[in-house]
């Protein structure tokens, strides 16, 4: 649940959003070359344990897109937005697309991540802006 | 091995009454099933329940025993929580101990109370099948989980929301007869092209209902219904489970469902059937596309093809195969946790007869159930054959 910011933190996927929003987002690679996103002891691909993080690239292209009007209530004011499923090669993300009008959004769009922040509960947000 | 008799079935009304408790409904749903079953309640070894969101919903954990207990029965009992194949896995499990020789006699179903949350509670709760870190907290909802795998298919196979509508259509008009159903109301394509958005490429008639409801089902092994003189004239003769990633981004087709394969694949060859022996079908259908995906996924229409089926009549009652005579999840209703039991209650009345869709499917031997959970991260297929015809 997402309901303000007394909440604890969730470790590894705090860590990750909040280096994420300085510009450094990783992703986990493991030692077959399999990618995965953190946080996760184990590759889910073949099990392996020996993780090292890696930098994520720095675009990905939307693999497929929807426009959501009826939101949880953790996104009420946000509502309409785009979200989408972006291919950054070693990982896929989901995130929201932002700066864009959302007639506009097609699938191969190049975007890059950014953090962005919940009109609804001011908590941060996974997006993806189009370079 | 053993087949597994369907000795009762019992089913509530799906639809709208928030002051109904989860206890109240499986209660309504059991005592149907034991009727039909004439199994008294002290034979049942074991009552197998299934419901995903109770927490939210009632504040209530703990729901096996509470269900027994509702169900006047006293045996040990548990919960099955697989989103919404919740009750389909109950069902797996309990085919297996009746098997296996574990058990005879078996009290199975589920139930779900959801619309006292509300249209943005029950959202939220059913959200919570998806990945909360990465999927829910950027915004997925379940109806977006499966609006980004919809226009994932159109972009990869074709087709476009006028195919989607008349899954809608379809399952709608299988829902007439069926006095159970949410919706007994007959819909066109263009109601469903005009309703209101909800995730495009999504509206709200490609949608299932927020539903309350419950199903129970009485399992029995072969040689107790011939010790006893049961007329149960439907086996569970198959059983499948499939499993994949959680968040639809970690997959790598996003317009397929291999979970649903893997669980139907498994499930013909444990029943020693295939495909083309398939009379009918009861499919997960939440929302228009996974009909789609699961009739490709059960092989039932090849890759790329199931969006026509619909429009071209392939699953409609009159068809080769037809797919939700019961009005399906899309007009029947969706109590999440009741849903796979439900399935296989339909299922099991349309092959013995005693359907009010079963003049669609006369003679017909074969049936299947697909339940899945989530965005078919699980998924259980169940066969059902008649076993003395």
């Amino acid at each position: 649940m997402t309901d303000g910011e007394s909440d604890v933190a969730d470790a590894g996927f705090d860590e990750w959003l909040a280096a994420a929003a300085d510009g450094d987002a990783t992703y986990l690679e493991c030692a077959n070359g399999h990618g995965s996103l953190p946080p996760r002891r184990v590759c889910p691909d073949c099990g392996s344990t020996d993780l090292a993080e890696a930098d994520l690239p720095d675009t990905g292209d939307v693999r497929t897109f929807t426009v959501t009007h009826v939101p949880t209530p953790a996104f009420a004011e946000d509502a309409p937005y785009a979200t989408a499923v972006v291919d950054f090669g070693p990982v896929s993300l989901t995130g929201q697309l932002v700066g864009i009008d959302l007639e506009d959004v097609e699938t191969g769009l190049t975007v890059e991540l950014e953090i962005t922040v919940s009109e609804t509960t001011g908590e941060r947000v996974l997006s993806l802006r189009p370079v | 091995m053993s087949n597994v008799r369907v000795a009762g079935t019992g089913l509530t009304s799906f639809g709208n009454s928030p002051e109904r408790t989860s206890r109240d409904l499986f209660a309504e749903a059991s005592i149907t099933a034991f009727e039909d079953s004439e199994v008294p309640r002290e034979d049942v070894e074991a009552v197998l329940y299934g419901n995903f969101m109770g927490e939210l919903s009632e504040h209530q954990g703990h729901q096996g025993p509470l269900m027994a207990e509702a169900a006047g029965v006293q045996a040990p009992a548990t919960r099955y929580e697989s989103a919404c194949a919740s009750s389909g896995t109950a069902v797996r499990e309990a085919v297996t101990r009746i098997r296996n020789g574990e058990n005879d006699v078996l009290l199975v179903g589920g139930a779900e109370r959801m619309t006292n949350l509300g249209t943005a509670g029950a959202t939220e709760a059913l959200a919570i099948a998806a990945d909360d870190l990465w999927e829910v907290r950027a915004g997925v909802t379940f109806p977006g989980a499966y609006a980004l795998m919809a226009r994932a298919y159109f972009e990869e196979f074709g087709g476009e929301r006028e195919d989607l509508a008349h899954i809608a259509v379809k399952n709608h008009e299988n829902a007439l007869s069926n006095d159970k159903a949410q919706y007994q109301k007959a819909i066109d394509v263009s109601d469903v092209l005009e309703a209101p958005p909800v995730s495009e490429p999504l509206g709200l008639y490609d949608a299932c209902p927020i539903s309350d409801g419950a199903s129970a089902l009485v399992l029995t092994s072969e040689s107790y219904a011939d010790d006893h003189d049961l007329e149960a004239p439907v086996s569970i003769t198959g059983t499948g489970q499939g499993g994949d990633r959680m968040a639809l981004h970690d997959r790598e087709h996003l317009a397929r469902s291999p979970a649903a394969r893997e669980a139907g694949e498994e499930a013909y060859a444990d029943a020693g059937v295939d495909a083309g022996d398939v009379d009918l079908a009861e499919v997960h259908d939440c929302f228009t596309i996974a009909e789609v995906l699961a009739l490709e996924a059960l092989d039932l229409e090849p890759i790329g093809e199931g969006i026509s089926a619909a429009r071209d009549g392939r699953t409609t009652g009159d068809g080769e195969t037809p797919i939700n005579l019961s009005g399906g999840l899309k007009a029947k209703g969706h109590p999440v946790g009741a849903t796979g039991a439900s399935q296989i209650a339909e299922v099991t009345d349309l092959l013995a007869g005693e359907h009010p869709n079963s003049e669609y499917v006369d003679g017909a031997t074969t049936g299947v159930a697909h339940n899945a959970g989530g965005t078919v991260a699980s998924a259980t297929v169940h066969v059902l054959e008649v076993s003395d015809r």
